[in-house]
């Protein structure tokens, strides 16, 4: 199969790039704008639309922090999970201040790892 | 169209610019810095992560296309996992689009602009664009998403060379970032209760159908999540509507 590393062309990583990451991507949005175009502005398709995309960022949230990437792997499952639900009841107790349940969530985060050692 | 229509244009681009001093875009770029590091500790070189800043935009299909070629994917397998992911970017271009277009606004300049939505474009026009007079809102979001995604591309560019000293816990920390500040925006931004519902079903849905069908868990939980809160908020609705 096609992969990234198949051609020694330096504009071969480019190409794979704008198919897999530009197409990809870029395709749904112009979907987006069609759609988006034919919407009425208080319809119930749009309610729906707008219902199913936020369930789809929901979706890639959970992910993000049960299953992530990177550097954030090395933090335990239960100090990721408890660190953004304390974060989000501390940003839901201060009038929806967004700052506040990052800065509570981090602080447990960085705190959780310093103290396990980590 | 009038001509103080035209002259206005130009003030809601900057208003939507000076967006980036807003706290969504500083913590956007701030996710970026984490992404950099992934991208550097990946082997990815620097004209690649900064081509893909900009063409891709939207930071989970990066991180998703970086761990495909991590991972020796082949192209059509990262494709479709690219793809899978971004398709939440559908209904929100075309939730927004509603919101921003008026009856004159070309389509072209409408798929032009829709590269730039991602998350955070996203909260931080539907959070600001009712004090936007009507017809400057394309004017207002085309500012804002080409400034922030601009400052993101060079902030990329810049760190790229010193972002690999970063200590493991403060990268840790940056990956963390993003999905805390999108569950607390978007919940401060939705104003629905059918948004709501939809977002408390995804979170549920989102691991429940990585079980079962991990290829396409993000789709599923989707659809399914936003289709059962639009129903549940027609029969709450319905209810409340007879008694």
């Amino acid at each position: 199969m096609i992969g990234y590393e198949t051609f020694d062309y330096w504009w071969w990583p480019y190409l794979f790039i704008a198919i897999a990451g530009w197409i990809a991507t870029d395709m749904w949005r112009w979907f987006g704008v069609l759609v988006g175009n034919r919407l009425k502005d208080d319809s119930a398709a749009l309610t729906w639309v707008r219902a199913v995309a936020t369930a789809l960022v929901a979706a890639v949230i959970a992910k993000l922090i049960l299953y992530p990437t990177g550097a954030l792997q090395e933090a335990p499952v239960i100090l990721r999970v408890a660190a953004t639900t304390i974060g989000f009841a501390a940003f839901l107790v201060a009038g929806k201040r967004i700052w506040v349940g990052i800065l509570v969530a981090l602080s447990l985060l960085i705190g959780g790892q310093t103290l396990l050692g980590l | 169209m009038s001509f103080s229509a035209r002259r206005d244009g130009p003030h809601w681009f900057f208003k939507g610019a000076r967006g980036i001093a807003s706290l969504p875009a500083i913590i956007l770029m701030s996710a970026f810095v984490g992404f950099c590091g992934f991208a550097v500790e990946a082997g990815v070189p620097f004209g690649e992560t900064v081509f893909m800043t900009g063409m891709i935009w939207a930071l989970p299909a990066k991180v998703l296309l970086v761990g495909s070629i991590l991972a020796g994917a082949s192209l059509p397998a990262a494709f479709i996992t690219v793809a899978l992911s971004s398709i939440r970017l559908m209904p929100m271009v075309a939730a927004l689009i509603p919101e921003i277009r008026t009856a004159k606004t070309p389509t072209w300049l409408l798929l032009a602009l829709s590269h730039f939505v991602a998350i955070t474009a996203y909260v931080f026009t539907m959070e600001r664009i009712r004090d936007v007079p009507r017809e400057h809102r394309v004017a207002f979001f085309a500012g804002f998403g080409i400034t922030v995604t601009t400052a993101n591309i060079i902030l990329v560019a810049l760190i790229y060379s010193t972002v690999a000293s970063l200590p493991a816990l403060l990268a840790g920390a940056l990956f963390f970032l993003t999905p805390v500040y999108f569950l607390t925006s978007i919940w401060a931004s939705t104003r629905d209760r059918a948004g709501r519902i939809a977002m408390l079903f995804g979170l549920a849905l989102g691991p429940a159908f990585h079980q079962i069908a991990p290829e396409f868990d993000i789709l599923y939980a989707g659809l399914v999540g936003g289709t059962l809160a639009f129903l549940a908020d027609r029969a709450w609705k319905h209810r409340s509507g007879r008694s």
